[in-house]
């Protein structure tokens, strides 16, 4: 068996590229993955990659921050040491407000993008999974498991009628740790 | 649908004939991956000297105390809080640019959001030390945290806007920097996967490890569109809170409920002029004009002309609701502002804030590169002058004639203030050679439906109204980087 480990269609165009993931998955090929310069909208669908629960989170979060902010403003101007402004009542909920908004934002923006860190693997340091160094400038990569798909003629077939410029068989599934 | 094709009735967001992906990804890191042009030497030499005033300056108010500035009993707040306004509106256009016209999806601010919100972080900090440095004793800036403390635990006041200021300002900043970044870690990965060596590692570090598959794609597109939701209530709530500095005061010519709206309008009327100031010179010296077109600088001026406009109609009901009002203290502040010793800065700001952006309603001038450059000058001396208006005349006449007093700045003011303006470009600057100055993955998005070349394929097929196409021809008439005899052809 050969030892090639990944199948890459390089597409320079992404109507073309998503022609070829409709091909390669009409042939019951599957896709890996692909890696695009730039946010393709319709190919989720295709890959069957689910609905982000970011949303979710981040309104918890939010409320969350909403929460606390009233907690602190509370425990600290109520409970602890009440400020005597002209004899105005200590809970003075109004004039709470804004800082509760601006904590409500504060949580629900750092826990969604640390989510969002977290959840695609995104941190500094990380060496990067890169399969075609031209993924981030002008091509479009569909990324096929040479393992799993033995007829290998029959991809690079597939991928070249549907338009790829480039066909590469990686023997190493990602060429950027140097 | 990255293949649906855009009206010819829209103008072109990208011009040009011979742009491909590639010639994107060339074009907008020409400055990042080559060595800097003398026009950027000479900027950026000028701007340092600006940013080494601003040591100084700040060096020595540290070291001396507020003493140094011009401020006296009647005037206690001066150019320090007319400079951090200055600062923080001018932020403003980043954060409506990258996130209110991402929420209606207007495609025009993909090639426009980086360095505006670029501008913001960098307008933020400048805004940012001149409160730590009006403070007095800054190494006790941290007092305005709500810690806990050896003074049996004395809370900050959360009663008080200068506390919600610093929530808000933080929090700006904060998520500001979040957004921005995010959005860069496609196109740091860009120049990773281009350079080699030493650069190569700093910006792998940089790129948190993006490799742009389906995954990671998807999320940040949700990722943006819920910054964007949650950063367009705060952008309104920064300059609303920066207002009640003063609209919760009981000083007359402060104590008005016209000011969040009034505020917010001027904050994205001189951001939006400070954007046009930086990316005017930019798209020349950088050779971005095809990304940043006449259609981007006519959008941003109708945006000058309806914030002026606010601003304009908020001036005269503020004088308006003096009269009416029939507090006499009210009218006077209002009858000194516009007649008294500081008339002139009341008509300066009268003039550059409301009169001169309404040359914007001519066509000619709205497209003109050199006109729209000098307009967006004159709106940010108006603004700044509209803070100094606001703080120093309704303060410099207080209720006891005896203590009438001026406010003369001394050389520190000045060099607080020139050389802020030195740090923002030094960072400017520096931003535009570490980064690139325009988001590439959002501008490559644009090439297949709203560039030039896409509508110009359209025409060529032939299937469209002639009416249509004679009106297309007609809008690309005022561009400066089109190519006129293409036309002529068809």
């Amino acid at each position: 068996m050969s030892n090639i480990k990944y199948i890459l269609g390089s597409f320079g165009d992404p109507d073309e590229m998503m022609h070829g993931i409709d091909q390669l998955q009409a042939n019951n090929i599957k896709v890996h993955d692909v890696y695009t310069p730039m946010p393709i909208h319709g190919i989720e669908a295709k890959l069957g990659i689910k609905r982000s629960r970011l949303d979710i989170l981040a309104f918890f979060c939010g409320v969350t921050g909403t929460i606390s902010a009233f907690a602190l403003i509370y425990l600290t101007s109520v409970v602890d040491w009440k400020h005597n402004i002209g004899g105005k009542p200590a809970l003075a909920l109004p004039d709470f407000i804004p800082i509760m908004f601006e904590v409500t934002v504060l949580f629900c923006a750092f826990s969604l993008v640390g989510a969002y860190y977290a959840s695609t693997h995104l941190f500094p340091g990380r060496a990067p999974r890169v399969m075609d160094l031209r993924a981030t400038d002008d091509r479009f990569i569909i990324a096929v498991d040479a393992k799993e798909n033995t007829d290998h003629n029959k991809i690079d077939g597939l991928l070249k009628d549907a338009g790829a410029l480039e066909i590469k068989h990686n023997e190493r599934k990602y060429i950027s740790y140097e | 649908m990255s293949g649906h094709k855009e009206s010819i009735l829209r103008e072109p967001l990208i011009t040009g004939n011979d742009i491909t992906y590639a010639k994107i990804t060339n074009d907008i890191l020409m400055p990042v991956e080559n060595k800097p042009n003398r026009a950027w030497w000479i900027g950026f030499i000028l701007a340092l000297c600006g940013a080494t005033l601003w040591l100084v300056s700040v060096g020595y108010t540290f070291w001396f105390g507020i003493g140094a500035w011009g401020l006296n009993k009647t005037v206690g707040w001066a150019w320090d809080i007319t400079g951090f306004v200055w600062w923080v509106g001018i932020g403003h256009a980043g954060t409506l640019i990258s996130a209110v016209l991402l929420l209606f999806r207007q495609n025009w601010r993909n090639s426009i959001n980086r360095s505006a919100e670029a501008m913001t972080i960098f307008a933020v900090i400048c805004a940012a030390t001149y409160v730590v440095s009006h403070m007095g004793r800054p190494w006790l800036a941290y007092w305005v945290l709500p810690l806990p403390n050896q003074f049996g635990s004395l809370w900050v006041n959360f009663n008080s806007p200068l506390v919600w200021d610093m929530f808000a300002i933080s929090t700006y900043f904060s998520v500001s920097l979040l957004f921005w970044y995010t959005g860069l870690l496609p196109d740091i990965a860009t120049i990773r996967d281009r350079a080699i060596g030493t650069r190569r590692r700093i910006y792998s570090i940089l790129s948190f490890g993006w490799s742009g598959n389906v995954k990671t794609w998807q999320r940040f597109e949700a990722v943006c569109i819920i910054l964007a939701g949650i950063s367009t209530p705060l952008v309104l709530s920064v300059h609303t809170i920066v207002s009640m500095d003063f609209a919760t005061s009981v000083i007359p010519g402060w104590h008005t409920t016209i000011f969040p709206p009034y505020f917010v309008a001027g904050a994205i009327f001189s951001g939006f002029a400070m954007v046009l100031t930086l990316l005017l010179v930019a798209r020349k010296v950088l050779g971005l004009e095809n990304y940043i077109t006449m259609f981007h600088i006519e959008s941003m001026n109708k945006i000058i002309i309806l914030t002026g406009s606010i601003v304009g109609v908020a001036y005269i009901t503020e004088f308006f609701i003096a009269w009416y009002s029939g507090s006499e203290y009210e009218q006077y502040a209002f009858i000194n502002r516009s007649t008294g010793p500081y008339w002139w800065a009341y008509w300066m700001m009268m003039t550059c804030n409301v009169i001169s952006p309404q040359l914007l309603w001519f066509k000619k001038i709205r497209t003109s590169i050199a006109a729209t450059w000098i307009l967006s000058i004159v709106v940010n001396i108006g603004m700044w002058f509209e803070r100094f208006v606001i703080i120093v005349t309704s303060l410099h006449r207080d209720y006891i004639p005896s203590s009438w007093a001026m406010f003369y700045p001394t050389w520190v003011d000045v060099g607080v203030f020139v050389g802020s303006i030195g740090v923002f470009f030094t960072l400017f600057l520096l931003f535009l050679r570490v980064l690139p100055s325009i988001a590439i993955a959002e501008v490559k998005l644009l090439l297949k439906s709203a560039s030039e070349q896409s509508k110009m394929e359209q025409i060529k097929e032939g299937h469209l109204d002639k009416e249509h196409v004679k009106e297309y021809v007609e809008s690309l008439e005022k561009f400066d980087s089109v190519k006129q005899e293409e036309y002529a052809k068809i």
